[in-house]
């Protein structure tokens, strides 16, 4: 067992955890932080995506104890309050999403694209989110919710939450 | 009064948010693997590497002894509790269909079966640990190819002594609903058009995004099971059977499921099996597939060889359409898996005038993966074979693709109309819907820039591809599914129950799995009480709940669940009328209802009908001999289908010297009758439109010759991402469907349907002249490439004859009671 200390959306966390163990089963099954899901074996289908440190990484990808001393923000410390963060928000305004299992990490990997490319063109966002399957929506509104977001909140779609 | 004088319009065709967003994106969602119950013990499965072999040991002492493990099971374990896994739709009354065991005993029949599981105090010392059980085999000969498991050489299950499931013959001239297909043929022969073609619809894999998930506690006074399913209330049935306790003794929750697209439309072995251990245990039990495990052993679709013989006029007015069909159901009989191509055996006659039909259908077992529903189930693969004939057709004609579907559609002005393969369709207007496709895609211009790229050689060549597609939603009147064979009803449950206070509780038994029941039937509840649609709240996917239901599948959620709603709603204002006029001080016959107010005729005294619920509720002062109740509840059982249609139009660039295929735009004109959100509808097109196109582009599930699943995960099977895929122009006409009160026809599987062959027509089109007729799906480059440079090209890229057709028995005949 190894001993690790994290900030998970704002709140430090210190804990012992097997030296295999995922961030994101470290996240769902120690924290209960069931936002974020698991939806593949091979870090191609992105459900599990989380920021470390305020970039997006599938957490199926990384060891719990890789995240040692840095911050972690998940899908649930994005809003505040009752105030959803602004790529949250055009995902509901643009219906980007059915099901909703992949839109956790949709939406924050949306962040991170939005971070890199702040006014993004329409391929720029279909190719930012090319690591995170979608099977409901076809992708249609999934691409119109992030371009929703840059234009209704600027260069601040990007950045938000408990980073 | 029509269907549309009596539809409010407050809340009904307005784009409202989705009530179900907030916790779904935030992270609070209630999916199966979510939950975790003191105490709850994890399973992990032990499956077979082989396709078809004996068991002759299972070593499970080392298992057993690893850390956290609380038990190893074996199929031997089971044996004399777990039953069969039952079927719901034998297809016809002498179909063979061999035992199902929830895990194997002594024999597996495909790659990927269960026959052990490991029980451990967490998910990871279970599968630590299944990796330690050792599993002898003796391995036998496999039936992996549907043709050759016609010949019977093979045998999946040598106890049955046959492949065969099952044959069913539809013929219209034996029905009375048509010609004969064999004089149509011959007429043909002499003097006519007969266009012979095989496709194949090729092994998919649904690949719903949350893995199935099963959760059990067997320790209080009812067996509990959250179940990542389609089918709560038919899961409950099934397990009332396979364990011979009483329904009421079980409770299976469906939480938030994510994704289902007809792949969670199964009572499974892992379902069962999870089950079976909770209750062995004694502990609250949870197993959660894995990704590879999903692929490799929940349910596959489509997996069909399909014959087709179109006979023609020699101006391409069709005479006659005979289909022949081989099926590969995979190893066992599933849920309905038996039933697909029978769904759309009514639908290979499509929007067009057919005057003789036959289909022939055989299934046969194989040693791979169970086939069973997938997003349209039968009828994407109807529609694409006859789409696909009439661009053949039109090519022998030579006029243009549309022009062949004008000569031969029903007129707007023939509804209802009954086809040839005895539905009634009830309304449409294929001509409304092809006019507005054809302009918002810009037919005429991309005809002529792909006459001028053909002209100049242009190593990217351009194709037009349509699609005129029709499919029968609403599944099902509940006497055509027994004249089906189909083992249960197709009727719907609805409650509304009215809070004290006026605040509405609307139950549905057709349980969602992403599709936005939770905000349309709000919408649909809010209009016919007139109550605002906060005030709306909607329950499902609970047994202990909604007590009754079919659950959801076939787009029937909205016409059959949707109907039974407005039934139950417009129950609750009768109950409440006697109880106005009693308060109001005047005649039942003087009251009048509209937009939530009860009001005396001819006067300004009236009352709210959250102010009766409160009434109700204090009961104080009602008229004698009524109960201080205004629930009510209604089970609706649709006396037909609805008939959804669209004309789809597809551009595809294809590049001659490498192959490669590149969507250009996408246009399509839905007529789904009344649309209750139009947000909602737009969501489902779109993703359906998706999944076809990933049909006709690169979805494929593939078997190396041992019989292991070689697209075992997201690297080798291709789903599409945001980067292969396009923004969709998409538009609707509005023939509202006269079989519903509210007008409505299901727009859940409509765009699977078109697009699939939308796509494969353009990229035929692309490269017709230089020969090419047909390029079998997934339309890879290496496929289009070889059609195109094949020799004398004007080929099929693969499959030639097939001499084992010559083997159907057209004189049998299954069809007793068969059509609507």
């Amino acid at each position: 067992m190894v001993r690790i200390s994290l900030d998970v959306d704002g709140d430090h966390v210190s804990d012992e955890v097997e030296p295999r163990m995922l961030l994101v089963q470290y996240l769902r099954e120690k924290l209960g932080k069931t936002g974020t899901v698991v939806g593949c074996d091979t870090s191609n289908c992105g459900a599990c995506t989380v920021h470390l440190d305020g970039r997006s990484v599938k957490s199926c990808n990384v060891l719990a104890v890789q995240a040692d001393g840095h911050e972690v923000t998940t899908i649930e410390g994005l809003a505040d309050g009752d105030e959803l963060h602004p790529v949250q928000e055009a995902f509901r305004e643009c219906h980007g999403l059915q099901c909703g299992f992949c839109t956790p990490g949709m939406i924050m990997q949306a962040i991170d694209v939005l971070n890199e490319h702040p006014q993004p063109t329409e391929e720029e966002v279909r190719l930012g989110l090319e690591g995170n399957l979608c099977r409901c929506t076809g992708y249609h509104n999934i691409v119109k919710s992030v371009l929703y977001a840059a234009e209704h909140s600027g260069s601040t779609a990007g950045a938000g939450g408990a980073q | 009064m029509t269907a549309t004088q009596d539809r409010p319009t407050a809340e009904i065709g307005r784009d409202r948010r989705r009530k179900e967003d907030q916790r779904l994106i935030t992270g609070r969602t209630r999916w199966t693997d979510n939950i975790a119950l003191p105490g709850m013990l994890h399973l992990a499965m032990v499956r077979s590497p082989f396709a078809h072999a004996t068991i002759t040991g299972i070593d499970t002492e080392a298992a057993a002894g690893a850390p956290d493990v609380v038990a190893v099971v074996t199929g031997r374990d089971l044996a004399d509790v777990q039953g069969s896994i039952p079927t719901a739709w034998n297809i016809t009354t002498d179909q063979k269909s061999p035992p199902h065991p929830a895990m194997a005993v002594d024999r597996v029949a495909f790659a990927g079966e269960v026959v052990a599981a490991v029980v451990a105090r967490s998910a990871a010392a279970a599968r630590d640990a299944a990796e330690l059980v050792d599993v002898d085999y003796d391995e036998h000969p496999a039936v992996l190819d549907l043709k050759k498991a016609a010949d019977d050489s093979t045998l999946a299950h040598p106890d049955l002594g046959t492949n065969k499931s099952a044959f069913w013959q539809f013929d219209s001239a034996g029905a009375g609903t048509g010609g004969s297909i064999d004089e149509a043929i011959e007429q043909a022969r002499s003097g006519g058009i007969l266009i012979e073609r095989e496709y194949r619809q090729q092994r998919l894999i649904p690949a719903f995004m949350e893995p199935r998930s099963f959760v059990c506690d067997p320790n209080g006074e009812q067996l509990v099971l959250w179940s990542a399913t389609q089918i709560p209330h038919i899961t409950r049935f099934f397990l009332a059977a396979v364990l011979g306790i009483p329904e009421s003794k079980i409770r299976v929750i469906a939480p938030d499921v994510g994704g289902g697209f007809g792949g969670k439309l199964q009572f499974v072995p892992e379902e069962i099996i999870t089950v079976l251990v909770a209750r062995r245990t004694g502990k609250p039990c949870k197993y959660t597939e894995t990704r590879s495990e999903s692929l490799m052993a929940a349910h596959h679709g489509r997996d069909q060889w399909q014959r087709l013989t179109l006979a023609a006029d020699s101006e391409g007015t069709v005479t006659g359409l005979k289909v022949d069909l081989l099926c590969d159901l995979g190893a066992y009989a599933g849920t309905v898996g038996g039933g697909v191509p029978i769904l759309g055996a009514f639908m290979y006659n499509a929007i067009y005038k057919f005057p003789a039909y036959q289909f022939n259908c055989t299934n046969y077992y194989t040693n791979k993966t169970l086939t069973d529903a997938y997003r349209g189930a039968g009828r994407p693969e109807a529609t694409f074979a006859i789409e696909r004939l009439m661009d053949e057709l039109a090519a022998e004609v030579g006029v243009d693709p549309l022009e062949i579907r004008e000569r031969n559609w029903i007129g707007h002005e023939e509804f209802p109309f009954s086809t040839v393969a005895g539905l009634e369709y009830d309304s449409g207007n294929y001509e409304a819907a092809t006019a507005k496709a054809k302009e918002s895609f810009g037919y005429d211009e991309l005809r002529a820039e792909q006459r001028q790229r053909r002209e100049s050689g242009d190593r990217v060549q351009l194709g037009i591809g349509i699609s005129t597609f029709t499919e029968m939603c609403g599944l099902a009147p509940s006497r055509v599914l027994g004249a089906l064979n189909y083992g249960a009803g197709g009727w719907e449950h609805a409650q509304v129950r009215m809070g004290g206070t006026g605040k509405v509780e609307v139950v549905t038994g057709a349980s969602a799995h992403g599709q936005g029941h939770e905000t349309a039937f709000s919408q649909i509840v809010a209009d016919r009480l007139g109550v605002p649609f906060e005030d709306v709240e909607v329950l499902h996917g609970d047994t202990q709940i909604s007590t009754k239901g079919y659950d959801t599948y076939g787009s029937r959620s909205l016409v059959v669940g949707g109907e039974a709603l407005v039934r139950a709603a417009d129950k609750v204002i009768e109950k409440a009328k006697p109880i106005a006029a009693h308060l109001l001080e005047a005649s039942a016959d003087d009251i009048e209802f509209e937009s939530g107010r009860f009001s005396v005729r001819g006067t300004d005294q009236g009352m709210g009908l959250a102010e009766i619920a409160t009434a109700v509720f204090a009961a104080h002062n009602l008229p004698d001999g009524i109960e201080p109740n205004l629930d009510s509840e209604a089970t609706f059982d649709p006396v037909s289908f609805s008939y959804p249609h669209g004309t789809h139009l597809c551009a595809m660039e294809v590049d001659t010297e490498t192959g490669e295929v590149r969507m250009r735009k996408y246009t399509c004109v839905d007529d789904i009758g009344n649309i209750i959100n139009p947000l909602i509808v737009a969501g489902q097109v779109h993703g359906g439109l998706v999944q076809g196109i990933a049909q006709a582009l690169w979805e494929e599930a593939v078997h190396d010759e041992a019989g292991t699943l070689v697209s075992g995960s997201f690297v080798d099977y291709l789903l599409p991402t945001s980067a292969d895929t396009i923004s969709f122009d998409i538009d609707h006409t509005t023939s509202p469907s006269t079989t519903n009160t509210l007008g409505t026809k299901g727009v859940g599987e409509a765009g699977t349907i078109a697009s699939t062959p939308a796509v494969v027509n353009a990229v035929v089109d692309a490269v017709r002249h230089l020969g090419v007729t047909d390029v079998q799906m997934p339309c890879t480059p290496e496929r289009v490439w070889r059609a195109i440079h094949a020799d004398g090209a004007g080929g099929s890229t693969e499959g030639a004859a097939m001499p084992h057709f010559d083997d159907a028995e057209p004189g049998r005949d299954s069809t007793e009671g068969a059509g609507a």
